[in-house]
């Protein structure tokens, strides 16, 4: 059975705040870069599921040659294969743009039974490129996905956490699988995977390897764009702190002051 | 048609962001001077389609089918874009939830229409839809714009009032048939374990009470106390990763960066030092109220009241003073 992770390399959380709307837009990221945390649970899930149904995991991303380093973290933590995806055309790609590059790289790289992606990316926050993905490749989309139960006779069968509760689903193959925290706990990179992610030879695919159009991607294709990108406001108040005699009448003056700001 | 809504509804229940998200295109509509249309889909659903009638749209598309019992994103997108063909709205919008999200996703990219993703305002400029979303984890706002149309995008739980229902209110129902995925029913639901009853979800919840490592020395006691606040204002439960980490409480009460985007009226931490992490996920809250032992943590530079104390003789008392208020 083949699997495929693809990952972003995303600014680490702790230093978020301090990411200015210029870097953001220019992409210029000045803060220490890492494996987004949400797809450390897809890598994780991608190792699981060779251990249970044995075949191959390549890991992929669609970034600058600085990304290598979060397909090096993956390679680092057991997964054998890794692809870049890299060319000036990429450049400004919005999600089905990263979609469309990513379809035809999974495609490139052979059959697929299972695709798998992070919730999210702490930077772009949309959680598009999976589904996206899933109709690039004509595969079922399954989201938010706490457990992959079984995959036997063309079919998976998960369970995904709803609002409402806990489902149960079985879909089709091939199926791009978008993984929650609950689904695993990941493992670090190990000594010697370190030392082998150090050595391992990342390839490179371009526009031209991919078969792809440079209309189908890049800022000239984006059909989302980003404008006016800015710090939120900040909250307003100062801070007022309550400190009465006793704590019944500390607990009496917030009571006051929440009903008087109506929120209660 | 203007604008088209897609009302999220789940055993004959709309979810309440779907009237939310209603409220803001009725309002929209009105500026563009368009007509404002709903889609409702499912299988006994005739009553939802009324209730959009209510809460604003002129017209409501209602695709009521067997084969739309359960939600799966393949025949839910078919039927959609069936109705965005006909009827060429100019904006579609989506409340953003687990099945909005999935589903405005595949109807967009079907489409090659340009989608935001989560957001949290929707405004018109020069009659266009601009959407507002955070990014980089809530530390910064775009403004999404869209390149054709329609321009898509989803919304998230509580960022616009709930409106207000007007029975009186007269709309068109339009039965519309559904339509069968090209790729055939890939997808099927074999169970579903429903939450709780009564649980308050924490992503509608108007009020949010939250407890974190701050609880450490008896957390059992901690989040009982915690849950006794929440549920005498009628509030959601929710908790910080650490806690959670700890095993305190489960993953699903948990706010943040890697748990749930909070935003409610009041939010309540208790025992959490206001990690970027944690803020990412509840700092749009409208009032914050932190209980924290140590006057220094951060928390307390984004609250609007700061209690320093120990939670277990802040939180009961809290109770205690809500109980006589609230009767
Ligand atoms: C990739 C990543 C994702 C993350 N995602 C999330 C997320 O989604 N949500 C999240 O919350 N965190 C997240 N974190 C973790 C985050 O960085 C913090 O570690 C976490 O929020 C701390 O939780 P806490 O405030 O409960 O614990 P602590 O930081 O240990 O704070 C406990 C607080 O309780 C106070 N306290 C102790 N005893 C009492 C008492 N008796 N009464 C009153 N106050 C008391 C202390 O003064 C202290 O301020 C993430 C971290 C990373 C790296
Ligand atoms: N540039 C990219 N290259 C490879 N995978 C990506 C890229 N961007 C996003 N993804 C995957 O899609 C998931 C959701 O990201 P997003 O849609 O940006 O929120 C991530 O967790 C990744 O698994």
């Amino acid at each position: 059975m083949n699997f495929v992770v693809c990952v972003k390399q995303t600014p680490d959380t702790a230093e978020l705040p301090k990411i200015s709307a210029a870097e953001a837009v220019s992409g210029d990221i000045k803060a220490t870069l890492v494996l987004n945390p949400w797809d450390e649970f897809a890598v994780e899930e991608a190792l699981l599921l060779q251990d249970r149904f044995g075949g191959d995991v390549t890991v992929m991303t669609v970034g600058p040659q600085r990304a290598t380093e979060a397909l090096k973290d993956a390679i680092a933590r057991g997964v054998q294969k890794a692809v870049l995806l890299d060319d000036p055309a990429f450049a400004g790609s919005d999600a089905w743009g990263t979609a469309a590059i990513l379809a035809a790289a999974i495609r490139k790289n052979g059959p697929v039974d299972v695709v798998l992606t992070g919730k999210m990316s702490v930077d772009g926050n949309s959680g598009l490129v999976a589904p996206g993905l899933a109709r690039k490749l004509g595969a079922t989309l399954l989201t938010q996905v706490v457990k992959i139960v079984d995959i036997s006779g063309g079919r998976i069968t998960v369970e995904r956490q709803l609002e409402e509760g806990r489902e149960t689903v079985t879909a089709t193959l091939p199926a791009v699988v978008s993984v929650s925290k609950e689904i695993n706990e990941p493992r670090y990179p190990s000594f010697m995977g370190i030392r082998k992610a150090a050595k391992a030879v990342i390839p490179t695919w371009k526009l031209s390897d991919l078969g792809l159009s440079p209309s189908e991607v890049g800022a000239a294709a984006a059909k989302a764009q980003w404008t006016d990108v800015r710090k939120p406001p900040a909250r307003a108040s100062q801070v007022v702190m309550i400190k009465e005699a006793t704590v019944e009448a500390t607990a009496a003056k917030l009571a006051d002051l929440l009903m008087a700001e109506k929120v209660i | 048609m203007s604008i088209l809504v897609y009302v999220e509804q789940f055993e004959g229940k709309a979810a309440p962001v779907s009237w939310e998200v209603l409220g803001k295109a009725r309002e929209l509509a009105n500026q563009m001077g368009g007509k404002l249309a709903a889609a409702v889909l499912g299988s006994g659903v005739e009553a939802v389609a009324k209730e959009a009638i209510s809460f604003g749209a002129d017209t409501v598309y209602l695709v009521d089918d067997p084969s739309l019992a359960a939600f799966r994103v393949d025949p839910y997108a078919a039927t959609v874009e069936a109705l965005i063909k006909a009827h060429s709205p100019k904006v579609v919008l989506f409340p953003a939830t687990a099945r909005g999200r999935d589903l405005s996703a595949v109807v967009a990219c079907d489409l090659n229409a340009g989608l935001a993703a989560d957001c949290s305002d929707l405004t018109l400029v020069n009659g266009e839809l601009a959407a507002v979303r955070p990014v980089f984890s809530g530390n910064l706002l775009t403004t999404i714009r869209f390149v054709g149309s329609p321009a898509m995008a989803s919304v998230r739980p509580r960022s616009f009032p709930a409106p207000a229902a007007d029975p009186a209110r007269t709309g068109e129902v339009v039965r519309s048939a559904a339509v069968a995925p090209a790729g055939g029913y890939r997808e099927e639901v074999k169970g579903f374990e429903k939450t709780a009853a009564g649980e308050v979800s924490l992503t509608d919840a108007k009020i949010i009470v939250s407890g974190g490592r701050g609880v450490a020395k008896d957390p059992a006691l901690g989040f009982k106390l915690i849950k006794e606040l929440a549920d005498t204002l009628g509030g959601a439960m929710g908790a910080s990763r650490a806690a959670v980490d700890a095993g305190y409480i489960p993953y699903k009460h948990q706010v943040g960066q890697t748990g749930k985007t909070v935003r409610p009226d009041l939010y309540i931490a208790c025992g959490i030092s206001g990690a970027i992490q944690h803020l990412a996920g509840m700092g749009s809250s409208k009032i914050i109220v932190a209980i924290n032992k140590d006057p220094e943590a951060p928390i307390f530079s984004v609250a609007n009241y700061g209690i320093v104390g120990d939670l277990f003789e802040v939180v009961p008392a809290l109770t205690a003073e809500f109980k006589k208020r609230l009767g």
